[in-house]
């Protein structure tokens, strides 16, 4: 087993928080975990990504080689194409479609949608409109999580108590609003695959 | 916690291997990527009940030097920065190797070659090696833990201290690490020789003589080090000698199964018999660092006679920039895996000022009143969050050159005769090497304003607490500052007029200014609103 994660988005929205629910998913499954992160000056407002290695034998590089990732799990969707080149020929795709506009040159988002859904394998989800009906507004990243964990061969039990681990601290109802997104996301992988 | 695997990114393993270790005190300046080494002794507990001490330093000069106190009175010690960081405490560390170390002493200097974070990607390694000082280079987050003991036991074997470099892959990378034996600290103890840290020149020629006799000892225990390892191929053709992480590269490439003989170095001084065996063997080497080509240029000499040697010098592997899997791939010849295309419309995300940022206002005021009334190049600014007024829509100021510079800048600058002459500096950076440029500059009554961004913070590094907090204008009045021409104004949309008026009198005043725009980091704000919030 192997999986080969890039995580990517916009400094500030929250893809650390979906590494370390997968992350704790992987370790608690007994497997290898590399995890290259983003600090220091690009987390503010710049283009962050986190390499998520995930192996039953031991991994040697923190970072994924070009061609090979298995999945690109992308909470904003110009971000997603950023990382193509390391994307496997028969990688996953899942992103978010909500743009986080941020710059004054950002594309048409005509161009994005074409550009995503050419993707021979992708899940191109509105994560923001889905965790609103939720009604939880922050939870969109755990809508990245749940779509992506179809493709990631871990059980998904494991993940739904990674966000009971890291959400306990604030309440039974933020766990509950959470795994709610989680689920959502998954399902509609699960239906749109 | 005992031989327990834990998920540690490289830089908490070696905060982790510091404390089992047994230090008594860290000591260290945020910088990327280093500072999570010392916020993770700060948030530990263990490292609470222990005593250790872990509160931030001035500047890596004072943290160097404060970790040199605590070898001389026995203990062991860390002093942590990034890799610029060591200029500013280069005084202090090369230094050091003359006197030697008393308890065990490691500096951990973080590189970054490509620059993610910094203004260049010098490598460490030369420091070790122009000082005398024996490096450590952990190739992953458990050689980063282990390490650190062995480090220590080294330290103290040759009373030196001891440079641990890592790059920015390995310090903010996490992975399992097992942890292992915990040491008790050691006891307080002067040294033997009473003189050995008194560098007067007739005591420091003897020290310097036994630094350069410790040379031969040090070889030796590179060469025989477990971190040093000849690994034999059956291919003759190249031998690799691979530093610190290109070799999971390497590996990642070959799954285990490299042909070529292998050279994996993890300690310096390089072991030259393990080359000296490899060069032999083989008809041409291929050399992989992370960094610069420290050790290729070693083996090529001046000369570059009888050349075999393949590395960044020769264009096998690119001059600069950080290594990865497929320019490691590329160099050994195999056939590069290309994915799809980044689509050309999509666009550079550079980062930028947060909304709601006190900066934001503070550079509409001076954009106001100087760039729109004296035109371009008037302002020197500093190394921070305020840095990215460099870019659009402000484009601000016009210089970042090292920690400080922007006053001492601004006064060349001044003194060249260039009016109006404007700094920007934030208040944890005025607090490591900007109030020295003050005092020349109010000494001199140089004609400059000086802006001291004060947002309660050193924020870009992740909003560490700062030596300046509730300071800057005591030490403004301290160094000499005029109280008349010390204007403190809080950065707000509302206040813009009242701001640009106060910059346009000071620029009229003909002497030191100091302006101190004065608002917490949103992000501090954000963590004071809910430390409230529970209380409530």
């Amino acid at each position: 087993m192997k999986s080969d994660i890039i995580l990517a988005g916009v400094g500030g929205q929250g893809i650390l928080s979906i590494a370390t629910i997968i992350g704790y998913a992987a370790v608690e499954s007994g497997l290898y975990l590399k995890q290259a992160e983003v600090h220091g000056m690009s987390q503010r407002g710049g283009d962050v990504q986190s390499n998520l290695r995930i192996s039953d034998k031991e991994i040697h590089s923190d970072l994924i080689p070009e061609g090979s990732a298995d999945l690109i799990l992308s909470v904003e969707p110009m971000e997603s194409l950023r990382y193509l080149p390391l994307l496997s020929k028969d990688g996953w795709l899942v992103t978010n479609s909500t743009p986080f506009i941020n710059i004054t040159n950002y594309p048409d988002q005509e161009k994005i949608d074409k550009a995503i859904n050419d993707l021979p394998n992708k899940i191109y989800l509105n994560a923001d409109q889905i965790a609103k009906d939720l009604f939880n507004a922050r939870g969109m990243n755990m809508v990245i999580a749940g779509a992506a964990s179809v493709f990631i061969d871990i059980p998904f039990a494991k993940m739904e108590e990674g966000i009971k681990v890291i959400f306990g601290k604030k309440g039974e109802s933020v766990v509950e609003k959470n795994l709610n997104c989680l689920r959502a996301g998954r399902e509609y992988s699960e239906k749109n695959r | 916690m005992e031989n327990k695997k834990v998920l540690l990114l490289g830089d908490e393993a070696i905060a982790q291997g510091a404390i089992d270790a047994g230090i008594s005190g860290i000591y260290a300046y945020p910088g990327t990527p280093s500072t999570e080494i010392t916020l993770f002794v700060q948030n530990s507990k263990e490292a609470k009940e222990k005593n250790i001490h872990s509160m931030w330093s001035a500047n890596e000069k004072t943290a160097v030097e404060s970790a040199l106190g605590m070898s001389y009175a026995g203990k062991r010690s860390m002093a942590c920065m990034k890799h610029v960081g060591l200029n500013v405490a280069a005084d202090a560390f090369v230094n050091s190797a003359i006197t030697g170390a008393n308890g065990g002493m490691l500096v951990v200097s973080a590189d970054d070659p490509s620059m993610h974070s910094s203004q260049n990607e010098q490598d460490s390694r030369f420091f070790g090696k122009f000082a005398f000082i024996p490096i450590l280079e952990p190739g992953n987050q458990q050689e980063a833990y282990d390490m650190v003991n062995y480090g220590y036991e080294l330290s103290e074997k040759f009373s030196i201290p001891v440079l641990m470099r890592i790059t920015t892959r390995l310090a903010h990378s996490r992975s399992g690490v097992t942890t292992g034996e915990k040491k008790e600290q050691n006891e307080l103890k002067l040294p033997d020789n009473s003189k050995q840290f008194i560098l007067l020149p007739s005591i420091a020629r003897k020290q310097y003589k036994t630094l350069l006799e410790k040379q031969k000892d040090l070889l030796l225990e590179s060469e025989n080090s477990k971190y040093n390892q000849y690994i034999d191929g059956n291919n003759k053709e190249m031998g690799i000698i691979v530093c610190g992480l290109a070799y999971n590269y390497l590996m990642e490439n070959y799954q285990n199964d490299c042909p070529y003989p292998i050279v994996k170095i993890g300690q310096y001084p390089i072991p030259k018999a393990k080359i000296k065996k490899l060069t032999e063997e083989c008809k041409s080497i291929l050399v992989l660092e992370d960094g610069m080509p420290l050790l290729e240029e070693e083996l090529r000499g001046l000369l570059d006679k009888d050349v075999k040697v393949k590395g960044r010098i020769s264009g096998e592997v690119p001059r600069d920039g950080e290594l990865n899997p497929a320019i490691i791939r590329k160099a050994i010849g195999l056939e590069l895996i290309e994915g799809t295309k980044i689509p050309e419309f999509v666009a550079a995300r550079p980062p930028a000022l947060c909304v709601g940022c006190g900066h934001i206002d503070s550079y509409k005021a001076m954009n106001e009143a100087i760039k729109d009334a004296y035109g371009d190049g008037h302002v020197f600014a500093d190394i921070g969050c305020y840095t990215l007024g460099a870019l659009p829509p402000f484009n601000a100021i016009n210089t970042c050159v090292d920690m400080g510079a922007s006053i001492t800048m601004a006064k060349g600058a001044a003194d060249a005769g260039l009016f109006p002459a404007t700094a920007v500096i934030g208040d944890s950076t005025f607090i490591h090497s900007g109030m020295t440029g003050l005092l020349d500059a109010v000494i001199e009554k140089t004609n400059i304003v000086i802006f001291i961004f004060d947002n309660s913070t050193t924020a870009m590094t992740g909003q560490q607490d700062s030596h300046a907090f509730g300071r800057v204008k005591d030490i403004c009045l301290g160094l000499g500052v005029a109280e008349e021409h010390l204007r403190i104004i809080n950065p707000v949309p509302r206040m813009h007029k009242d701001f640009v008026k106060i910059i346009k009198e000071e620029i009229a005043y003909n002497g030191v200014s100091v302006i101190v725009p004065t608002r917490p980091c949103i992000h501090v704000f954000k963590k004071i609103r809910a430390k409230m919030g529970e209380k409530k």
